[in-house]
């Protein structure tokens, strides 16, 4: 043990006035955390897609509606065509299955390295809160695709639709039961206003969010 | 970061009256106040999540050291090293350290008040390394000779467009833009090439998530993501009160921190970092170490100010302090400015070189009224100023002026003939005009405004004399 824990942690009791660790302090904090209160959260519609599509839009993300998975290659080929940029990406594995070719998009099953114009990735869970997108970092879910390219895109099922953030976190319990190295939240284009206050889209990452979203 | 608080009153001086500095804080004036007010009305119930809010951030403060030790086993667990700083200088040899261990050669950083208290920019470049600043506002004061933040979330607020495209043009060797847009396209195309080829990732954290031994960070450049994406080492460096029991309690914290700071329902990257990468991931740190830093924090528990370790540093009190937004962030002298920076410099430097700060401020209460986490720091300047009396802190003139107003106020017919004397005084001194323009021993008011002179007659012979009239009738 280092001696800066020790003392930290001395100079932090004295302040609560006990000299060691505290038991029942611990067992308290336990049951605190295996209780996870939630605190004071905003009212929502029954309708949580409608409501994250509003606040998706809000936050400048574009959405598209797709019937069924096999659409995904055409809506991104009609995406980039509309953006007038090429028809090439690099997407992550769960789409590796579709035509892409038949669409004639150029789709690479490869982690960016920062080259990729556009990246195609899923989404763990979305949050009709706030319409913001939560992806799980893994192995087949290479984190830099919704990072580095100018252009993001990202396949969503409706079903994944959650009202909030807390529910986002007990979905992450119940189904992965730990924490994934990185839970990464995205609410639209990254922005900056940070010369005089004014908001600019593309800071350093996507300077577009596009959504396609399955039933 | 070099001390200059003992400078306050003469640097808030030169900064009122520095045209172009009051230009640009003009023109930011309100901004953020105005989308705050917009932003809070999102939340059916602003006030009780206030609440639940303050008593999050106290119930980890009221048993600080077992969520530290819950934090750190949790942390632990998932393969991150925990260290601990009781100095600022500790910081920088941690950091250090984890540079020459895994020989790493630049740092990209994402924005971290933390690492401004040591000066952590300093010493990786004295090692020989290099750093990057990866928030934009702190990529434009990294390259103007590591000019201090002015603001806690908007380090670069006092920078006009001209400035930043003068300093671009001179650093990068480019053409100087006119757009905001152009010169943000040029930042990123120049911070990209950083990103990657960083090597360590250096961020500071919103919260520390006990429950998961995770790291919380809210950005909406995506620079932290960035910084604990690419590079291979990602060190946090954050203080030991930012302790927060689970993530439900956050989710509740960040509903009032992305509103109170810039006014938005959430920032656009929220990242949750826990732990090294995993089997087959491409991304991510194969190493991450959490710096839990003291550095006067312990004292701060010890205090009669300790309710400001609540603080989940949103800015909202300096964007409504009317002395933060007319003197600028760079008078108070040190890395926090504006209301909680009063409080907690003199915990964290010393009273007698912060003496000013905590008298800097007219104790009006927007501060407190507008506080996420209901910090009452009027009450808690209040207590400071109580110490540097008793420390015999204020300057000797305060002193003795006071002591001579003790004296004569405790002797009733004495303060009744000095104040008929004074007013008459200041009655003559006043004029035809009936204003003051100069004072002897009042210069601070004199100086900057005409002090009205009174009536020529104190309240007590005014009262006297209506009583006196009240009775004849
Ligand atoms: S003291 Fe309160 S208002 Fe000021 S930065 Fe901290 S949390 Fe925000």
């Amino acid at each position: 043990m280092s001696s800066a824990r020790d003392n930290i942690l001395a100079r932090v009791r004295a302040a609560l006035g006990r000299q060691a660790a505290d038991p029942a302090a611990r067992s308290a904090a336990q049951v605190h955390m295996a209780a996870h209160p939630i605190g004071p959260r905003p009212a929502l519609p029954e309708d949580l897609r409608a409501r994250f599509l509003e606040n998706a839009l809000k936050l400048e993300s574009s959405t598209d509606e797709l019937a069924t998975r096999k659409d995904i290659p055409v809506a991104v080929a009609r995406y980039l065509d509309r953006l007038g940029v090429d028809r090439r990406a690099a997407g992550w594995p769960e789409f590796a299955d579709l035509d892409w070719a038949a669409a004639g998009v150029d789709l690479a099953i490869r982690p960016t390295q920062g080259l990729d114009p556009v990246g195609v990735t899923g989404v763990y869970c979305a949050i009709a809160e706030t319409g913001t997108l939560v992806v799980l970092a893994g192995s087949e879910a290479p984190s830099a695709t919704l990072l580095l390219p100018d252009t993001h895109i990202a396949v969503l099922s409706a079903g994944r639709i959650v009202g909030s953030m807390e529910e986002a976190f007990a979905l992450i319990r119940r189904e992965r039961g730990q924490m994934p190295r990185a839970v990464n939240m995205i609410s639209g284009p990254s922005r900056t206003g940070d010369i005089e206050q004014t908001i600019v889209l593309g800071a350093h990452g996507p300077f577009r969010v596009h959504l396609l979203i399955l039933p | 970061m070099q001390i200059a608080t003992m400078y306050f009153k003469d640097r808030a001086q030169l900064k009122l009256q520095d045209e172009l500095l009051q230009y640009n804080l003009n023109k930011s004036k309100g901004k953020f106040v105005g989308k705050r007010a917009e932003a809070i009305r999102e939340l059916d119930d602003f006030e009780a999540t206030r609440d639940a809010a303050k008593s999050i951030r106290q119930r980890v403060l009221d048993n600080l050291d077992t969520w530290l030790e819950i934090f750190e086993e949790n942390a632990r667990a998932r393969g991150t090293t925990v260290l601990w700083a009781e100095t600022p200088d500790e910081v920088n040899r941690h950091v250090l350290d984890i540079a020459a261990r895994h020989g790493l050669k630049k740092a990209i950083k994402s924005k971290s008040m933390v690492s401004e208290e040591s000066a952590l920019d300093h010493a990786i470049e004295a090692a020989g390394m290099k750093v990057v600043e990866t928030d934009l506002g702190e990529y434009i004061l990294q390259i103007n000779d590591y000019e201090p933040p002015s603001h806690i979330i908007a380090p670069a607020l006092h920078k006009s467009k001209e400035e930043v495209s003068a300093l671009f043009a001179k650093v990068h060797g480019t053409a100087p833009k006119t757009g905001i847009q152009e010169l943000c396209a040029e930042a990123r195309a120049v911070l990209r090439e950083h990103y990657l080829t960083g090597d360590l990732g250096i961020t500071g954290a919103n919260f520390l998530i006990a429950e998961t031994g995770s790291v919380f960070l809210v950005t909406n450049e995506g620079n932290a993501t960035l910084c604990t994406t690419l590079p291979k080492v990602h060190v946090a460096i954050t203080g030991i009160e930012k302790v927060v029991p689970t993530l439900e309690e956050a989710s509740t914290l960040l509903r009032l921190l992305t509103r109170s700071a810039t006014g938005q329902s959430i920032t656009n990257y929220v990242d949750i970092l826990t732990g090294i990468k995993g089997a087959g991931e491409f991304h991510g740190a194969e190493h991450m170490y959490v710096i839990l830093v003291d550095s006067g924090r312990s004292k701060v528990l010890a205090s009669e100010v300790k309710e400001a370790l609540r603080c989940i540093r949103c800015g909202a009190c300096m964007n409504h302090c009317p002395v933060y937004q007319n003197i600028g962030g760079h008078s108070y002298g040190w890395v926090y400015p504006g209301p909680i920076g009063s409080v907690i410099t003199p915990m964290f430097i010393g009273q007698e070189v912060a003496a000013d700060l905590p008298n800097a401020s007219t104790l009006c209460g927007s501060c407190a009224s507008v506080c996420p986490v209901r910090i009452p720091l009027p009450e808690l300047l209040r207590k400071h100023r109580e110490t540097q009396v008793r420390l015999d802190l204020r300057p000797v003139g305060e002193r003795l002026g006071l002591r001579l107003w003790t004296w004569l106020a405790s002797r009733p017919a004495l303060y009744a003939w000095a104040t008929r004397l004074g007013v008459r005084v200041m009655k003559w001194l006043g004029g035809y005009e009936g204003r003051i323009h100069s004072l002897p021993l009042a210069s601070g008011w004199t100086n900057g405004r005409d002090l009205p002179a009174p009536a020529g007659k104190t309240f007590r012979e005014l009262y006297a004399a209506r009583r006196r009239a009240g009775r004849q009738t």
